[in-house]
């Protein structure tokens, strides 16, 4: 008798399982609230809201700014940090970009409410300043990672290349590691500018509550129990996480962002 | 040396990465539009030198100057050279065209001078109509050739070329060879190549530097250096050969593998230890005994395509190479000759070795940085400071290390014809030179035994 167990394909089943049961299903559940009313018809009232109901609408575009804003501070923090840690005459040890991703090992949650603490104590009002500081603190290790990752695989010679055609340091860096990176920061602003949109406790904390992202509006509903409403806005999300990881630029094996 | 012709001379520079030197006091010039060539088996310095050079590495002390001006603190990007490096470094975000432009982008010249220049370079390496490519979709040969193309548009005085062969196949390789050589009679400029195979330096160059451990070894022609290797070394990294003990007796008159031959060398002195190189393809092998210097008899015999490569055991009972065209079958008996022409003898660099030490007891003597048994030695005492030499065969290499006084690992092994000439460098860094018949291979780690009876110890009066 011959035991299905034994076949090297059925040692896949586990997997399958796993990923029909925490991925397909939940996706489907959310497609399947998203398009029908309390009572299960269909409808399409619920993705309609968010085109027309304007609390919602200007809540998304407060995120995209946010993000784009915190996308950006990562950016100019991170790639710095990143290029310092990768050169290896300025940077001779590894524990050094270790302490860049320490802060990653503790609950972000934990480390958002000490920083508000922080700010109160300070006496700092809380606003947009601060909801940004707090962005930029917990999302800039996943912009840092990727770059550091890029350029400490970087070949040298490409650098020495360049110098040797007659390239001053600084043009170096513009024409050659700069463009080379890309695909590192790339990957850092998926990395930073989808999650960042769809945060809702660092808001809320940061902000008192002053300021309500796209995320906190999708949690608001869940939390009053409007499945179906929340159901479509995370749908909406989706899309647009979608488009964007469609037109970001194909990850050849030359292109390794590290992360992702 | 003619002052005018010189492009770039090397004063006493020296290197260090650490502990270890690299390069020890080189000196050496190069003429304008010369080929040369950097030959050593990896890290030797070669590379270090083609770097400092270039501008990438800073010497730590001694200066290279280029037409007269003194290149010490002039950034890579200022320096009136182009190198063609190792792993090619094409830049993988730009086309062909933009990575043999990139230079003259740098200096802001016209579009369409520049668009001239670029063709007029991919012409050369015989990659026209390849400008829109992607560098990556080239096959190594192809990026080969953009890499010279990319720098030689920037028309260099000297070019530097980093092993730029070593990543293609033999076929490949062999082309390059012949289209780098006819490239360089055609624009006329330095190339300064660097390389580890001896064939490529033998081929391309007008001048080859041979360096070991951060040494010039010997500065020469292709042929000099083929037919008067000055050391070991030379002789045995250069092409196939035979390197023997011998002895010259007189002026023109060397005793070799239990044999008076006729030699041209003079000015040895009488009865002075000598190194003799005889290359394989110079020894004549005859299957009539009696017109023979010497006899041996065939042990292998293999085909190598152009000629037959054999080992013989001489009737002394050395183990000889011979190259020929005639295949001797293996066990027969056969006659031996070498022209005195063909035998190059070399100074010996030493006889024995010697270490410089000191007492620690009437019976007991630091040397290699630690200290030897040496049994009581009258009239010396604690604190003298000695020479102690000992004999090549007098120095036990151990498998196991703790049956040492210290212990070391293998550097450089030389066959000898009837035993083994090894180097060993200690982990202080003293060098230990050990005649043996056990096979050791390189970088083998073996403990250093001296017996007290073996070391002759002279107290050096200060």
């Amino acid at each position: 008798m011959t035991n299905i167990f034994n076949k090297r394909s059925s040692w896949v089943l586990p997997y399958f399982i796993f990923m029909v049961l925490f991925v397909v299903l939940p996706l489907v559940l959310i497609g399947f609230y998203a398009l029908t009313d309390s009572n299960g018809h269909f409808t399409l009232s619920n993705l309609a809201a968010f085109f027309t109901d304007a609390k919602i609408i200007n809540s998304f575009l407060v995120s995209m700014e946010v993000a784009l804003e915190n996308t950006i501070i990562c950016i100019l923090i991170g790639y710095p940090v990143a290029y310092i840690l990768a050169d290896k005459d300025l940077n001779k040890s590894a524990v050094t970009a270790l302490l860049f991703i320490l802060p990653m090992w503790i609950n972000a949650l934990m480390r958002t409410l000490a920083t508000a603490e922080i700010f109160n104590t300070l006496g700092i009002q809380l606003g947009k300043g601060t909801l940004l500081f707090g962005m930029a603190y917990d999302y800039l290790p996943f912009m840092i990672y990727p770059i550091y990752n890029v350029l400490n695989k970087m070949d040298k010679s490409y650098a020495e290349a360049a110098q040797d055609l007659g390239a001053s340091p600084m043009t170096v860096f513009t024409k050659v590691t700069l463009p080379l990176s890309m695909p590192g920061i790339l990957s850092g602003v998926l990395m930073v500018f989808m999650p960042t949109v769809s945060t809702f406790a660092v808001s809320e904390i940061l902000t008192n509550n002053t300021i309500q992202l796209f995320g906190s509006v999708i949690q608001e509903q869940f939390y009053n129990l409007m499945w179906n409403q929340g159901a479509a806005l995370s749908f909406v999300m989706l899309i647009i996480i979608g488009i964007t990881m469609y037109i970001s630029p194909d990850k050849d094996e030359e292109a390794e962002g590290g992360l992702i | 040396m003619n002052k005018e012709n010189v492009i770039i001379n090397i004063e006493h520079l020296s290197k260090s990465f650490g502990d270890k030197k690299v390069l020890d006091d080189i000196n050496f010039y190069i003429n304008r539009g010369e080929f040369i060539t950097f030959l050593g088996p990896s890290g030797c310095g070669k590379t270090t030198m083609l770097r400092i050079i270039a501008g990438f590495l800073n010497a730590d002390s001694g200066r290279v100057t280029m037409d007269g001006n003194d290149l010490n603190g002039v950034p890579p990007h200022k320096r009136p050279l182009n190198t063609v490096f190792q792993r090619y470094a094409l830049f993988p975000h730009l086309d062909v065209y933009d990575n043999v432009a990139f230079g003259l982008k740098l200096k802001k010249m016209p579009d369409d001078e520049i668009a001239t220049k670029v063709s007029k370079a991919l012409k050369l390496v015989s990659m026209t109509d390849y400008e829109d490519r992607d560098v990556n979709s080239l096959s190594g040969g192809q990026q080969q050739r953009i890499a010279i193309a990319r720098a030689l548009v920037n028309q260099p005085k000297v070019l530097l070329l980093d092993e730029p062969l070593a990543a293609l196949d033999l076929k490949m390789r062999k082309d390059m060879q012949i289209e780098l050589k006819e490239m360089h009679e055609k624009l006329g400029i330095t190339f300064i190549y660097v390389t580890h195979d001896q064939e490529e330096a033998l081929t391309l160059s007008d001048t080859i530097v041979v360096m070991n451990e951060g040494k010039i070894q010997q500065i020469g022609t292709p042929t000099d250096i083929y037919n008067e290797p000055v050391n070991s070394f030379v002789a045995d990294f250069i092409g196939e050969s035979n390197i023997l003990n011998g002895t010259m007796i007189e002026d023109r008159k060397v005793n070799f593998i239990g044999h008076d031959f006729d030699c041209v060398d003079e000015g040895f002195g009488e009865n002075v230890p000598v190194d003799v190189v005889v290359r394989p393809e110079d020894i004549y092998i005859l299957s009539n005994l009696d017109a023979a210097q010497f006899v041996g008899t065939v042990q292998t015999c293999i085909f190598k395509g152009v000629h037959y490569e054999m080992t013989v055991l001489t009737d002394e009972g050395f183990e000889l190479m011979i190259q020929d065209y005639n295949s001797f079958e293996v066990g027969s008996k056969v006659g031996f000759l070498i022209k005195p022409n063909d035998i190059q003898v070399m100074k010996k660099e030493r006889t024995c070795n010697t270490f410089e030490g000191e007492m620690t007891s009437e019976e007991s003597v630091e040397i290699l940085g630690v200290e030897f048994d040496c049994g009581v030695r009258e009239g010396l005492e604690k604190g003298d400071k000695v020479k102690v030499e000992v004999d090549f065969n007098k120095i036990d290499l151990q498998d196991n290390l703790d049956e040492g006084e210290t212990n070391g690992s293998i550097s450089f092994i030389l066959y000898k014809g009837n035993h083994y000439h090894i180097t060993v460098r200690t982990e202080e860094g003293f060098k230990v030179y050990v005649d043996t018949n056990d096979i050791w291979d390189k970088n083998d780690i073996v403990g250093i035994k001296i017996a007290p009876a073996d070391m002759r110890i002279t107290k050096i009066s200060e």
